[in-house]
């Protein structure tokens, strides 16, 4: 390690730069990143109002909220339902729109700019719009299907059974992202593979099991896992959805208890806003957050492990 | 594909016919293959056009839907039409006599420009020196970065509020949202450094050779190189202080006068409950800007996505 003073004073030189570099965001790190999740476990340990300083209780949160909070479990198995049935139907669909696109040769643009609009819209304003249109009285959708004879059409939000799948058909309206990310994924397919295919006698099914699949795999991966992983924040639409739905103010007066109709909405996201902000505990709120920070980081290191390209170098 | 050209029927027309008029009139057996493929084609043709159709029908229904119910009457958009009677456009002026309506625009401009810039400015040499620098631990900074991109933001957000409303004070504002943006975005730094792993080294070094030190490199040469990758990111970031409705809600909830459109948006239904021609004109307003800023810079922003698409 006897590296010649000129040397050495140049890599420190070098590392000098970098940290200057990097700076904004290696402060940022640690006040928004590295401090906060400490804390998150610190609080998670005690109890905390936000008036009285926190005081430590061990492991009495984790109890409270795993075996007494009403809606914990509940929370758990719509995030688990949501996460599966999601993820799926988004990566499927997404996959499905991308082939399409990229059979389309007249007009392309309008269909790529029609499938991909609605990803922009504010979810907020998605949202709402749903709940106009699926509204079970006075909505158009329900005009619809009752003019096409369905005498008892689904209540959508307003029903326990069928909030999640509107909720579903939500986000696969907003599909554009991943249809973008399909969609360059299938034009990468290298076209020797498919006039070799074709050269051994394989038919469409064939070419697109041994052919296209086998390419366009590392985005299914990428597709699922950033999915679950989106899925864990769910938290904006399920709220709004059910506050538009039961007609019920937010906003300022902040007494709208998430999970309508009847907790079928819940999600983790929702449950730690209500145990932190609305009941004001934040030490229980702290463990619903500890969980989700390990799923989430279950998930992102599977993606780094994967061949993904996330961390690839020049 | 390959096994048409050898059917019976066509290797029969071939010997029929007298071989003077096989050049004019009749079909020989290629010409049949040809065809039959021609055919082929645009039966493919047609069946992906209005697959690709009815889908898109599908896709834009909602647009139209609500369109059409903003220019509606009150009691018409309960009713069951579908085509106003009157084109009420005037529902379009009335929704900004809601109180807040204009302060939330102007929240939401003022959250929306100034995080943006923020994060571009910050986030820019940060993405840089992981995608070009050799140094200790960049690996691990740039798996820190990812890690800092899928964390859900529930997982740190009672500190983070305890944080700004305890010790900065700051609650009511849109200041908590805004100031860590100086800081560097996690996302725009990854999209950023994909992009930048992109340009060939020699441009680097020959500004090098020039003299240039690192900033200079990075203000001369790659940022009129990444301009593609930054507008990306500005409009991703811009894009999501739009919609932002979780941190306004942890953060601005209790001061109307600090709330952004996405946020207000929910309670002006509240607010007016059964007037859907107001809250649907309020709702597509609120998607206007991000549509129009959309059509023109569709390029850099299918760029974006496919850039953060990972290649395989």
């Amino acid at each position: 390690m006897s590296l010649a003073p000129a040397l050495r004073r140049k890599r420190r030189k070098e590392l000098a730069t970098a940290a200057g570099f990097l700076s904004p965001w290696l402060i940022g790190f640690g006040v928004f990143f590295a401090y906060p999740l400490i804390a998150t476990v610190y609080f998670s340990l005690t109890h905390y109002d936000g008036f009285n300083p926190p005081s430590f209780v061990g492991f009495k949160n984790y109890d409270y909220v795993i075996t007494k909070f009403p809606f914990f479990w509940q929370s758990v198995r719509n995030t688990a339902w949501l996460v599966v049935v999601m993820v799926t139907l988004r990566t499927i669909f997404g996959m499905g729109i991308g082939m399409l696109i990229t059979k389309i040769k007249t007009g392309g643009g309008f269909f790529r700019t029609a499938f991909y609009l609605p990803y922009l819209a504010p979810p907020v304003a998605a949202t709402i719009a749903f709940a106009f249109l699926f509204n079970p009285g006075t909505g158009p959708v329900n005009h619809y299907l009752a003019d096409l004879g369905i005498a008892h059409p689904p209540g959508w939000f307003n029903d326990p059974n069928w909030s999640k799948p509107s909720l579903v058909l939500l986000s696969l309206w907003g599909i554009g992202d991943l249809m973008v990310i399909f969609m360059a994924a299938l034009l990468d397919v290298p076209a020797e593979q498919y006039e070799a295919a074709s050269l051994d006698g394989a038919n469409s099914w064939h070419r697109w099991r041994y052919v296209t699949l086998p390419n366009i795999m590392p985005i299914i991966m990428f597709a699922v896992i950033t999915g679950v992983i989106q899925t864990l924040q769910y938290y904006t639409q399920a709220i709004v959805a059910g506050q538009v739905a039961s007609g019920q103010i937010g906003g300022s007066g902040q007494q709208f208890e998430p999970g309508y109709p009847n907790g079928s909405t819940w999600t983790l996201p929702q449950l730690v806003y209500n145990i932190g902000f609305q009941r004001f505990d934040y030490g229980a709120a702290c463990v619903v957050s500890i969980l989700l920070f390990l799923i989430a980081m279950a998930c992102t290191s599977l993606l780094m492990r994967r061949r993904s390209g996330l961390m690839a170098e020049d | 594909m390959s096994n048409v050209a050898t059917t019976p029927d066509s290797a029969d027309s071939g010997l029929t016919s007298k071989p003077a008029r096989a050049n004019k009139g009749v079909p020989n057996s290629s010409a049949i293959a040809f065809r039959k493929a021609k055919r082929r084609r645009t039966l493919e043709w047609i069946a992906v056009h209005s697959v690709g159709l009815a889908v898109a029908l599908v896709f834009i229904l909602p647009f139209v839907f609500l369109f059409l119910t903003s220019v509606m009457t009150d009691d018409q958009a309960l009713s069951s039409n579908y085509w106003p009677t009157h084109w009420v456009w005037s529902n379009y002026r009335a929704i900004f006599d809601v109180p807040g309506f204009g302060t939330w625009w102007k929240n939401t401009v003022e959250y929306a420009v100034l995080g943006t810039l923020l994060t571009v400015v910050s986030s820019v040499p940060v993405a840089y020196a992981l995608a070009k620098f050799r140094f200790p631990g960049r690996r691990l900074a740039m798996m820190l970065v990812i890690s800092m991109m899928m964390l859900p933001p529930q997982v740190i957000i009672i500190p983070m509020y305890l944080f700004w409303a305890k010790q900065m004070n700051m609650d009511g504002t849109l200041w908590p949202l805004i100031i860590p943006m100086a800081f560097g975005d996690a996302f725009s730094i990854f999209l950023l450094r994909q992009f930048l792993l992109t340009i060939p080294k020699e441009y680097l070094d020959a500004a090098k050779v020039d003299g240039c030190g690192e900033l200079r490199t990075l203000i001369k040469v790659v940022l009129p190189m990444a301009k593609p990758a930054i507008s990306a990111v500005a409009l991703f970031q811009f894009f999501y202080c739009w919609n932002d409705y979780f941190g306004p809600q942890i953060y601005a909830s209790d001061n109307p006068a600090a709330w952004t459109l996405s946020y207000g948006l929910q309670s002006f239904h509240g607010a007016h409950h059964t007037n859907w021609n107001l809250t649907m004109a309020a709702t597509l307003l609120v998607m206007a800007p991000v549509i129009i800023v959309f059509f023109f810079a569709q390029k850099a922003f299918i760029e974006g996505v496919t850039l953060t698409g990972v290649k395989g």
